[in-house]
């Protein structure tokens, strides 16, 4: 009989039941005693050199501890924040990497840049004594959209960055394109936006720095996916402590959707200052600071070509994108535009040349970086627009356009012109088993029914492909990556065995803490009751990569199950000396170990107890214990992908969109636990269609002030903004390279989504002669396009 | 938040004798503007008078063929009245509507006039339904209570005790939300009082204003029709990265039909 509680079961969250009940521990919930509140004093300029800091009025207020300036940081010689990944420009040259510290030192360069801390007993008291510091701004003219920091006349984000470019690099063969393009029978051009998004995860970051002087030791607990890497970042880099000096621990996190990926200055601020001031110190977001300064996501400006032959055959696809990295360098922002977006062009389909060129640009604005698809999400909506407009062009149908250009399963593994070898995918059945579940055959009915109500229905497909689970390290390495993209796991026994497992991967939604127990329990035969996750704590576990890009289940699973196989080889040789077999002869199933073709066996809670109690055991040939830890170091990405098929009304009178339908078929390879897979998938979704239908971040292009920096103007997709969704899958084309045939499922919803409500929006209103909106597709800007004679809107 | 002292009277003569004697007094009526503001230190009162144990502001009656609503009356109790959903259902309608539940449960008629939003929902009632607004003082016709944006004719000190309401023959409020905060883009109220419309419309200006032209036309007839040749004016209309004036002028008209249409 199946494990009830192993792979493939809908288990429900074992996690839930204290975050609902509310007895999660988040960093803001843990209070030290003799703690300190610290407030981050942000610039309220763009742009402006910090002629001086006079703190001697704030440093007298009631209850202030310190006040710390970027001068106090450089005296300790506090270094800038890292950025992970070398990006090279089609020159060879090394990305412009300007420093960046943790407090501003010359010149403020976005609206939320940190000037000066002010450590007091209370919040209030540090925010009251705040307004007391006396900041010397020099305002300076800002660069805040991508067009003005391409004209060259524009002001300079960094004096050392000329015409704010990071770096110009491109992907893919020029000269290829170009034949092809001169041999097309139909080009395709599309100039799009993909607008700025701010990450809103629901806890806001929060920080607490301790340091002991009895042992010299420090401890970061913060809202981090990866507290390994902000160790390594910030105590290598950043502080110049010692790894085995520093402790950095992220409990329970609300929600991450990358934005908790990156080392922000905050982090090394409460570190550094809870030495300075021999107390720890506390700093928590507010809603409003975590709009100001969390890393946003997107932010691209792209013109885009496609060239068809006759039939419809995609021969090339030529892309120019201008990518805005915000002040300064992220931790991972330069990846992003570069080996998360250009290399997934081809998509689904069998391109056979590509060419992408991207220009990194330095801007007065907040640092984007990874953001929930990071990239991916930009490449499915560039191809999967190019190709919807092509179809309808062309006059073919759009779900025909994309089958006649698939990749077939039988090509795989399938070499892209982009750099990518995907291992295994099946497009076609994707679509085969979308259509019927769509319905598409009896679109034209409920559009005609729709009309009848004065509504304007259309629909969009959306096919993606990602690359999750970024890999092998040396390749990544040898494109720049500073940091190895392993992770560990250890699978520690206890003597009357139950089992705890630590791992290097993070948990902040993902649910963690019930697949991987399903993982051990589905191996060894045991309920997952008897297995507890640990993650988090760079004293606990291993040194891990953390979570992002979908990956902890096919890299980190991947961990866990060679931990699991080391622990088996040494139950094994342990139950041949318990049953005095050979160890050939001994069978192993669902934790059982049983002599072949006997009745003798032996579970794994007796080997256990043997391991951990040696009385009969063979210790000339083994260590005593059960106690195994494993890395893990992945071939190859891993490759989801999917079809997603989004219906929509459009009410002409006011410009609404509704969204009546949105299904999608996915291939996540194997699935673990399916309940929590359809939950990611439908997060996923209302996050593709916040892109695409609410949700804009928009800075002031004169003053650079962030305009949308609350809920009052940034539109959050809500529950009844959606529709039920339709969400299905198989699990027929396994990921061929790693154990468990994963392939990961944390951003696929929002890589597929917004692209296909964009197309279900222009097919509404393609009767009105609208080729193409940029998202969101607010109702202003619908009703605009359905009255496109009237002047452009006063606001824009 | 800026350090405060928290009164709270237990009657209108206590309430308007702190309020004269407070350095920089401020009515909490439900606080649902107030506190955020407070909370991004945008302003800073020395006395917080809370006027949620005042009996004079309380309770929901009739008074002859009107509806007298006391201005500590919170949404949803006013959204949940049996007598309001009687009388004047578009008024619970648009109670119910306003915010979402924890503003309701908090948030009072009183405080949401007081404030004047430009964009708040019972501004539109008020005018449309032909109200008065009674103070501690005298009463202030609804024509003439909002004077601008964030602006009414209280004087400094002077308390809103409630607000009468007509009950009209037929009304019904059309609310087209701002996506992200939910206030009005464009709130259109319609009331009809025998041959008489009224058309009043909260979002679009700097204040609530009645649209004539509908109301001349509505009155000869009662059809959303009625109102297509009636174009607004976008001169003079709020324009912000949700909605520029055009839209909203539009949106006025649209608005504006479906409500005569919830009236039938």
């Amino acid at each position: 009989m199946a494990n009830p509680t192993g792979i493939g079961a809908s288990v429900r969250r074992r996690e839930d039941q204290r975050f609902l009940t509310g007895r999660g521990t988040y960093t803001e919930d843990i209070k030290r005693p003799n703690q300190t509140h610290v407030h981050m004093l942000r610039s309220p300029y763009a742009h402006a050199r910090i002629r001086g800091v006079n703190a001697a009025d704030a440093l007298k207020a009631p209850g202030v501890v310190a006040v710390f300036t970027g001068a106090d940081m450089a005296a300790d010689n506090v270094n800038s924040l890292p950025c992970g990944w070398l990006i090279h420009s089609k020159d060879g040259s090394p990305m412009k990497e300007p420093p960046h510290f943790p407090i501003a030192r010359d010149k403020a360069r976005y609206v939320g840049d940190i000037v000066a801390v002010v450590i007091a007993e209370t919040r209030e008291q540090a925010k009251d004594a705040a307004e007391l510091i006396d900041v010397g701004y020099e305002d300076l003219p800002a660069v805040v959209s991508l067009r003005q920091a391409v004209d060259g006349s524009a002001a300079q984000v960094h004096d050392e960055v000329a015409g704010n470019l990071c770096y110009d690099w491109h992907l893919g063969d020029a000269a290829a394109v170009d034949a092809a393009f001169a041999g097309a029978a139909h080009v395709t051009k599309l100039d799009l936006v993909n607008n700025r998004l701010v990450p809103n995860a629901m806890e806001p970051r929060a920080a607490l720095g301790e340091y002991d002087p009895a042992t010299g030791e420090h401890t970061l607990t913060t809202t981090s996916q990866n507290p390994h890497v902000i160790r390594l970042l910030m105590g290598a880099f950043v502080l110049g402590i010692p790894e085995h000096k520093l402790r950095v621990v992220a409990p329970d996190v609300g929600g991450g959707f990358g934005s908790k990926i990156f080392h922000y200055g905050e982090e090394a601020i409460v570190t550094w200052a809870a030495k300075k001031v021999g107390r720890p110190v506390k700093w928590t977001a507010e809603r409003s600071e975590s709009f100001l300064s969390d890393a946003h996501g997107r932010d691209h400006l792209t013109h885009a070509e496609l060239a068809l032959d006759k039939d419809g055959n995609f021969l090339a696809l030529k892309v120019s994108t201008l990518a805005n990295m915000g002040a300064y360098l992220s931790t991972f922002s330069t990846s992003i535009p570069t080996y998360l977006y250009a290399t997934l062009l081809a998509g689904q389909y069998k391109t056979p040349a590509i060419y992408a060129e991207v220009k990194a640009l330095f801007t007065n604005t907040a640092p984007v970086d990874a953001y929930r698809g990071a990239g991916r999400p930009e490449a499915c909506y560039l191809i999967e627009r190019l190709v919807e407009i092509a179809a309808r062009e062309m006059g073919i149908d759009k779900t025909e356009i994309r089958r006649r250009n698939f990749v077939p399963a039988e090509a795989m593994p399938y070499q892209t012109p982009v750099a990518l070898q995907y291992d295994t995918g099946d497009f076609a059945k994707n679509l085969d088993m979308a259509l019927p579940a769509v319905d598409y055959a009896g679109f034209a009915q409920r559009k005609a029914e729709a009309a009848k109500r004065g509504r304007l229905r259309g629909i969009g497909f959306a096919t993606y492909i990602e690359a999750c689970g970024i890999a092998p390290s040396n390749v990544a390495g040898a494109l720049g990556a500073r940091a190895g993209l392993y992770e560990s796991a250890e699978v520690r026994f206890h003597p009357t065995g139950s089992v705890t497992v630590f791992t290097g991967s993070h948990s902040h939604g993902q649910g963690h803490e019930t697949t991987f127990a399903q993982i051990v329990a589905e191996r060894f035969g045991i309920p997952i009751e008897n297995v507890e996750i640990v993650h988090g704590d760079t004293a606990k576990v291993p040194f891990g990569m953390g979570t992002y890009g979908s990956r902890s289940l096919a890299v980190g699973g991947s961990a866990l199950v060679k931990a699991m196989d080391k622990v088996e080889r040494k139950a094994r040789k342990i139950a041949a000396h318990l049953m005095e077999a050979a160890e050939t002869d001994i069978e192993v199933k669902d934790g059982r170990f049983t002599v072949a073709g006997t009745d003798k066996s032996v579970g794994i809670g007796d080997i256990a107890l043997a391991a951990y109690v040696p009385h009969n055991f063979p210790l000339d040939e083994l260590e005593p214990g059960l106690d195994e830890q494993a890395f893990y170091d992945p071939k190859n990405f891993t490759y989801p992908n999917g079809c997603h098929v989004c219906e929509v009304e459009i009410d002409p009178d006011t410009g609404v969109v509704s969204v009546e339908s949105f299904s999608a078929v996915d291939d996540f390879g194997r699935v673990i636990n399916p309940l929590i897979v359809e939950g990611q998938v439908h997060g996923g979704i209302v996050q593709g269609i916040g892109q695409a239908l609410f949700e804009n971040c928009v800075y002031d292009e004169d003053t650079g002030q962030l305009i949308t920096g609350s809920y009052m103007d940034y539109c959050m997709p809500r529950a009844h903004d959606v529709p039920s969704f339709a969400v299905s899958w198989h699990e027929d084309q396994p990921c061929t390279h790693n154990p468990l045939g994963v392939k990961g499922c944390g951003e696929a919803g929002t890589i597929g989504a917004a692209a296909a409500v964009m197309n279900a929006v222009i097919d509404a209103l393609a009767e009105h002669g609208v080729t193409h909106l940029d998202m969101p597709a607010t109702p202003e800007k619908v009703w605009r396009a359905l009255n496109q004679s009237r002047p452009a809107m006063a606001a824009e | 938040m800026y350090a405060f002292e928290y009164r709270r009277p237990a009657s209108l003569a206590e309430a308007v004798s702190l309020l004269s004697q407070a350095e920089e007094g401020k009515i909490l009526a439900g606080g649902q503007t107030l506190l955020p503001t407070l909370k991004q230190r945008l302003a800073r009162p020395t006395e917080l008078i809370d006027l949620s144990k005042v009996p004079e502001l309380k309770g929901i009656r009739e008074d002859g063929g009107a509806l007298v609503i006391g201005a500590f009356a919170c949404h949803a109790e006013v959204g949940a009245s049996d007598l309001v959903k009687r009388r004047i259902p578009a008024l619970a309608d648009l109670a119910v509507h306003i915010g979402d539940r924890q503003v309701r449960a908090l948030g009072t008629l009183g405080g949401s006039i007081a404030n004047a939003d430009p964009a708040a929902d019972y501004p539109a009632a008020v005018v449309a339904l032909k109200g008065t607004v009674k103070t501690d003082l005298r009463e202030i016709a609804g024509d003439d209570f909002f004077t601008g944006m964030f602006e009414t004719a209280l004087n400094p000190g002077e308390v809103i005790t409630g607000v009468r309401f007509q009950a009209p023959d037929k009304a019904a409020y059309a609310k087209f939300r701002n996506p992200a905060s939910r206030y009005a883009i464009v709130g259109v109220f319609v009331a009809r009082f025998g041959n008489e419309v009224r058309v009043a419309v909260t979002g679009a200006g700097p204040s609530v204003f009645c649209v004539t032209d509908m109301e001349a036309a509505l009155a000869k007839d009662f059809r959303a029709d009625a109102l297509s040749g009636v174009a607004v004016s976008a001169n003079g209309l709020n324009g912000d990265i949700h909605a520029s004036p055009e839209y909203r002028a539009h949106l006025v008209t649209v608005m504006a039909k479906r409500a005569v249409e919830a009236c039938a």
